[in-house]
């Protein structure tokens, strides 16, 4: 949870790590549609990722890695100052 | 968000760590929650407001909706191996019911905990019955569980 750097440099959050291995003996011409790149699946790997954080306070940097050994909840939200 | 918050102290308890993800800065993050989620949650929120303003996060976990450049309601669950154990994805209108999710989390450690050999039924609640799978239980369950019990 390092300290976010300061500036004014538009940060977003990044997704770590090798791409998903190619199925060896896939048809050469198949082109993997874009949902097939790590997309997150039940009983599988969770994505991992990096991303600018607001945290009590502080601006932080969150890697999910650090956090594997826990128990995690993500929760994504459609918007800031939205109403549900 | 304020309704995670509102929970995040039972999960803590669970031991589970809790990230809010959506494209807003972490700028507007702290806006948004010193100025409204602080008038909803004592003290406001407590875990980590994570930002990614492209995407790239909500794409590796299938909830970006490129349309209109926001992040669905996706709720994933991941265990302390780093596998993803449940997924929940909700269009904007709808909110989630969080003590579902603090449910489901129970169930999901009573099974860790017994290696795989138990599991648990459709509604199961803590301190009710476990399913222990094998050759016993097939055809058998009814002797254990009943749908409206």
């Amino acid at each position: 949870m390092a300290d976010q750097p300061k500036g004014c440099a538009r940060v977003t959050g990044a997704v770590l790590g090798e791409p998903s291995p190619e199925v060896p003996d896939a048809p050469t011409n198949h082109e993997p549609a874009k949902e097939d790149f790590m997309t997150a699946r039940v009983g599988q790997k969770a994505p991992d990722f990096n991303a600018p954080a607001y945290f009590e306070g502080s601006f932080t940097n969150v890697q999910l890695s650090d956090y594997f050994g826990k128990w995690i909840l993500i929760c994504f939200y459609p918007g800031d100052f939205t109403f549900v | 968000m304020s309704a995670v918050a509102d929970k995040y102290q039972e999960l803590q308890d669970l031991g589970v760590e809790v990230f809010s993800v959506s494209v807003d800065s972490h700028f507007v993050h702290k806006m948004w929650n010193d100025h409204e989620l602080t008038k909803m949650v004592d003290g406001g929120i407590p875990f980590h407001m994570l930002s990614d303003q492209a995407g790239n996060i909500g794409r590796a976990y299938g909830v970006y909706d490129e349309t209109q450049g926001i992040e669905l309601r996706g709720r994933f669950i991941i265990d302390p191996d780093g596998v993803v154990q449940a997924m929940e994805v909700l269009t904007p209108p709808v909110g989630r019911r969080i003590a579902e999710t603090v449910r489901q989390v129970q169930a999901f450690q009573v099974v860790r905990a017994s290696g795989g050999a138990e599991a648990t039924p459709a509604g199961w609640m803590p301190g009710d019955p476990v399913l222990k799978p094998g050759p016993d239980l097939v055809g058998n369950v009814w002797k254990e569980w009943k749908p409206n019990e």
